[in-house]
């Protein structure tokens, strides 16, 4: 047992606990988009960072990843932490317009605007569907292929997986294409139109991204037979 | 991939294992030196014999620069576009380079000959710009005498 102070609350967490699962343990609302739970921590889309430290010396930690330690002070709603959050959920908007779970995640944490130039990807590089294929269907079919600006997710040698038991969970899992959004335009980026309507405007949109095992290979995870690289 | 060249590669892989150990950089660092670049087969090869998951072993292989899923030249020339190099001239010599050798930065002749790649900084910047060929170190070179290198060995290879 470690005892932690998160905003405010003094609470034993045991060890081995993340201050995410502390902090849901406590009802306090963080966001999360690569975390779910089955799934090991990431700390990729950063969306869940929260503030750790006291006075002068704070920082920003991703939540997920972060163990419990004794005496340790988090803080889950300053300014510095809206902040970061919301700027770290702009440049992932501006990498995947079309998602709908990021244009839902504007809308709730309150962004009114993209700053950045809208790069119209369909990938946020998450690593969601890694982590599905390998730790929960067994399958390790897909990985990270390339670096830096070249990094894709993508089966080996771009074929089509002996490994891959056309399972879905990838696409199930992803947060960027099998909920499209297409409030998403170039001149504004962001949608919101779900939040000014009780009726969702977005679930009957299909593209060859949200393929369903219709299999067209565009979404770029599991078979490409045929696709020219 | 024929038959035989899968034996190869397994045997590459094999003797190579023997000569490491189970350590995958080693082992690939091997397959890249014995064919100039990873084949397929024997990356495939390796994630059996290792016991680490395709999709990691193409990952590492994706992920470093010195290896290659494409066939490589057997001359490498490599010439650096690091800040002082460029400054004194590097990407003239990549020009002209290109030129002598009608491929872009990054490609290989189709005859197998010649690989020109660029490098951001080879850490001798007091005699940049500077022209590697085949591992031997060309200080304070030249568009011209870049391509002379070449040349000398085109010429080298005709006799």
């Amino acid at each position: 047992m470690s005892r932690i102070t998160i905003d405010g609350i003094e609470i034993d967490a045991p060890e081995g606990w993340t201050v995410l699962e502390t902090a849901r343990f406590l009802g306090l609302e963080i966001p999360t988009l690569c975390y779910v739970e089955g799934l090991s921590p990431w700390g990729g889309c950063r969306l869940c960072t929260v503030e750790i430290g006291q006075g002068e010396r704070t920082k920003l930690v991703t939540a997920c990843t972060y163990p419990v330690e004794e005496g340790l002070v988090v803080r889950t709603a300053t300014k510095r932490v809206v902040e970061a959050r919301k700027l770290i959920l702009e440049l992932l908007i501006a990498q995947c317009p079309t998602s709908k779970r990021l244009q839902d995640l504007a809308a709730q944490m309150g962004v009114q605007e993209v700053r950045f130039k809208p790069k119209w990807e369909n990938c946020i590089y998450c690593g969601l569907c890694v982590r599905m294929c390998e730790e929960q269907m067994m399958a390790k079919a897909l990985g990270f292929v390339d670096r830096g600006n070249k990094l894709r997710i993508s089966t080996p040698f771009d074929k089509s997986s002996e490994e891959c038991r056309r399972c879905g969970g990838c696409m199930y899992i992803c947060p960027a294409c099998t909920l499209r959004c297409e409030g998403a335009q170039p001149e504004e980026v962001l949608c919101g139109r779900c939040e000014s309507s009780t009726q969702p405007t977005c679930l009957e949109v299909h593209d060859n991204y949200a393929c369903w095992m219709g299999l067209t290979g565009d979404c770029g995870t599991c078979v490409k037979e045929g696709a020219e690289k | 991939m024929t038959e035989v060249a899968v034996a190869e590669a397994s045997m590459v892989v094999e003797e190579s294992i023997e000569r490491q150990g189970e350590f995958l950089i080693a082992v690939l660092q091997d397959i890249q030196e014995h064919y100039n670049y990873l084949p397929e087969a024997a990356l495939q090869e390796v994630a059996a014999r290792l016991d680490i998951p395709l999709r990691d072993v193409y990952g590492v292989a994706t992920f470093y620069r010195s290896f290659s899923l494409a066939p490589k030249g057997e001359h490498i020339v490599t010439v650096c576009l690091g800040t002082a190099c460029h400054v004194r001239g590097g990407a003239r010599i990549v020009e002209a380079l290109a030129r002598e050798l009608e491929i872009e930065a990054g490609e290989t002749t189709p005859d197998l000959e010649f690989t020109l790649e660029t490098v951001n900084c080879l850490g001798c910047c007091a005699i940049g710009p500077i022209v590697v060929v085949d591992g031997e170190y060309h200080g304070e070179m030249t568009a011209q005498g870049a391509v002379n290198l070449v040349r000398k060995i085109q010429k080298a290879e005709r006799v």
